[in-house]
């Protein structure tokens, strides 16, 4: 369980974080989803400790990180897999961590084959891939067999392989009742991972919902329909309230604020012929654009959509 | 590793822990200071250049022994002469201090550090602990085999010293003692600027670049800056002959070490208050 009260962090003129406050709880993925400088690596470092808030509190288990008395035993985080000593063997980077919180050495060969780093257990981390870094920050947020687990950007520099290692490894935490909290930037990954969403853009929390609510909410259905009589249907649903776009093809529409059954009964009622009917649903991807669009930090000009 | 193989304990079987202590803290500074290269190569150059140099400058000292003037065969000081490769020698350990921790900050490992270590007093205490122990070992081995090195080179061409004289034992145990507040003031340095060159540049200033400078000052300027100087001051420990314008063994130690005291108790604040 992880609680933020109007959590505020500034940086000079700069808001990171601006009255955020959530809780996440156990036995979920949560999602923390927003587009790159969003503020959601400052937050876990404010979950973390590392940073300071500016103004609220965060607390983990009902403590403040810094409290804890055996923090490792408790939350396992792994912000940035290259945070690690590269002229460290990638067994001894884990025994120091273990060593620093009581953990039994025995634990450290334990996470080590978990994540599939047995064999390059003596070599030195600087010689590792991305991929490879990855899987040793995963294993030291194991190494305390914490109930509450904190992921920043953990499919990242990944091949496809990992990416499902990670994913399957994720929902395997959660399902043995952890709290398990995993930042991206990507909504096509948390939707194949997370149960639950918190979406933030400069700094400020956007949405607080289930997965299943925010594809419902969020994502903008539409009617595509091919009809010689596309003009005449158009202005049948315009009456009906509905919003018409016409494409370059004269015959075909994209009908919105309508579902498919609604301009399927309209079209019979006054003998148009259709020639397609076909339910569009914005992806997740398109949804997750949608609502953090006056929130992008960083925007290519002429690319606003 | 397409399917998760998830060796872990489901929650229940987490035992009861006991919370962290700071025992645990130092076993892991022990484990990060031995397990990488840099730390072997500095304590290599920290016995090789204290004792090599040391029994280098002792055959030659002794050979001009002889020709050298009244005052100069006044102020011979063979325990010092023994020593002089720790001049040198220092400015490994002060470098492998400031890279203990400073090192962590330029590689990002400080934030795994002070996740699994919120406390961050004792990340720099153990730290300190862990560098000031292993650098009284190798301080201590070195100077005594510089020592009996030195004078075993000297005897026959120049007085030599013994243990047993006067300030004798106190001058060559004072060299590991001096080593010891060196090596926890270059790891509250490393702590204080957090970049490798940076500190490493600040600590040959305090030992060798301001000490230095200070020569081409007036003497009324000087004296005293020489006399209180920390390093200065903290190296009479060594010394068996008390120069003009220096302060007495271990007054001058006490100088040093309050000194360090200041920069680490700085050093420990602002590790405290800083973002990581």
């Amino acid at each position: 369980m992880i609680e933020a009260r109007g959590l505020v962090k500034r940086y000079g003129s700069t808001m990171a974080v601006n009255d955020l406050s959530f809780s996440i709880r156990p036995g979920l993925v949560t999602g923390f989803l927003g587009p790159n400088g969003a503020g959601k690596t400052t937050t876990m470092r404010m979950i973390l400790g590392l940073d300071a808030p500016t103004q609220g509190s965060v607390t983990v288990g009902g403590r403040s990180y810094r409290d804890l008395p055996a923090p490792m035993r408790e939350v396992g985080a792994l912000l940035d897999a290259k945070a690690l000593q590269g002229g460290r063997r990638a067994r001894d980077h884990l025994l120091c961590l273990a060593q620093s919180n009581g953990i039994p050495r025995g634990r450290v060969d334990e996470v080590l084959r978990t994540v599939g780093l047995e064999d390059v257990a003596r070599r030195r981390a600087k010689g590792f891939s991305l991929g490879m870094s990855q899987r040793l920050g995963i294993a030291s947020a194991l190494l305390g067999d914490p109930a509450v687990l904190i992921f920043d950007e953990p499919v990242n520099g990944l091949d496809p392989d990992g990416i499902h290692w990670v994913r399957t490894l994720m929902r395997a935490l959660a399902a043995e009742g952890r709290t398990v909290l995993v930042s991206s930037h990507l909504m096509s990954e948390m939707a194949l991972t997370a149960d639950h969403l918190l979406v933030i853009g400069k700094g400020r929390l956007i949405a607080d919902t289930s997965v299943d609510e925010f594809v419902r909410s969020s994502s903008q259905q539409s009617v595509h329909v091919r009809s010689p009589q596309a003009a005449e249907l158009a202005a049948r649903c315009r009456e009906a309230g509905a919003t018409v776009q016409a494409g370059t093809d004269p015959d075909v529409i994209e009908i919105t604020g309508m579902d498919s059954a609604e301009v399927g009964k309209l079209a019979a009622a006054h003998g148009t012929v259709l020639f397609e009917l076909i339910p569009v649903k914005a992806s997740l991807e398109e949804a997750f654009m949608e609502l953090t669009r006056d929130s992008v930090e960083y925007q290519a000009a002429g690319a606003t959509r | 590793m397409t399917d998760a193989t998830i060796a872990l304990a489901a929650p229940d079987h987490r035992a009861a822990f006991r919370p962290a202590t700071f025992g645990d803290v130092l076993r892991s500074e022990w484990t990060k200071l031995r397990s990488v290269r840099s730390t072997f190569w500095a304590l290599t150059m920290t016995v090789v250049l204290g004792i090599g140099l040391g029994v280098a400058i002792s055959a030659a000292a002794a050979h001009g022994y002889a020709k050298s003037s009244v005052s100069e065969k006044l102020s011979w000081d063979p325990t010092g002469v023994s020593q002089s490769g720790m001049l040198i020698a220092q400015l490994a350990i002060a470098v492998l201090g400031v890279l203990y921790i400073s090192s962590e900050y330029s590689s990002g490992m400080i934030r795994t550090s002070l996740i699994a270590v919120p406390k961050r007093g004792r990340v720099l205490a153990a730290k300190s602990l862990v560098f000031a122990v292993v650098t009284f070992v190798v301080g201590e081995v070195t100077c005594f085999v510089a020592f009996f090195a030195g004078q075993a080179l000297i005897s026959g061409h120049a007085p030599h010293a013994a243990l047993g004289d006067p300030g004798v034992a106190r001058a060559v145990v004072g060299g590991g003692l001096y080593l010891i507040v060196l090596a926890v003031l270059s790891v509250a340095v490393g702590t204080l600027l957090r970049h490798p060159a940076a500190a490493i540049a600040c600590m040959v200033g305090v030992l060798f670049v301001l000490p230095g400078i200070v020569q081409a000052l007036p003497d009324s300027w000087r004296n005293p800056v020489t006399e209180f100087w920390p390093t200065q001051a903290g190296s009479q420990l060594t010394s068996v002959h008390i120069a003009a314008h220096s302060l007495q063994p271990w007054p001058g130690f006490g100088v040093m070490c309050l000194f360090v005291a200041i920069v680490y108790a700085i050093a420990w604040m602002l590790l405290d208050r800083r973002d990581a």
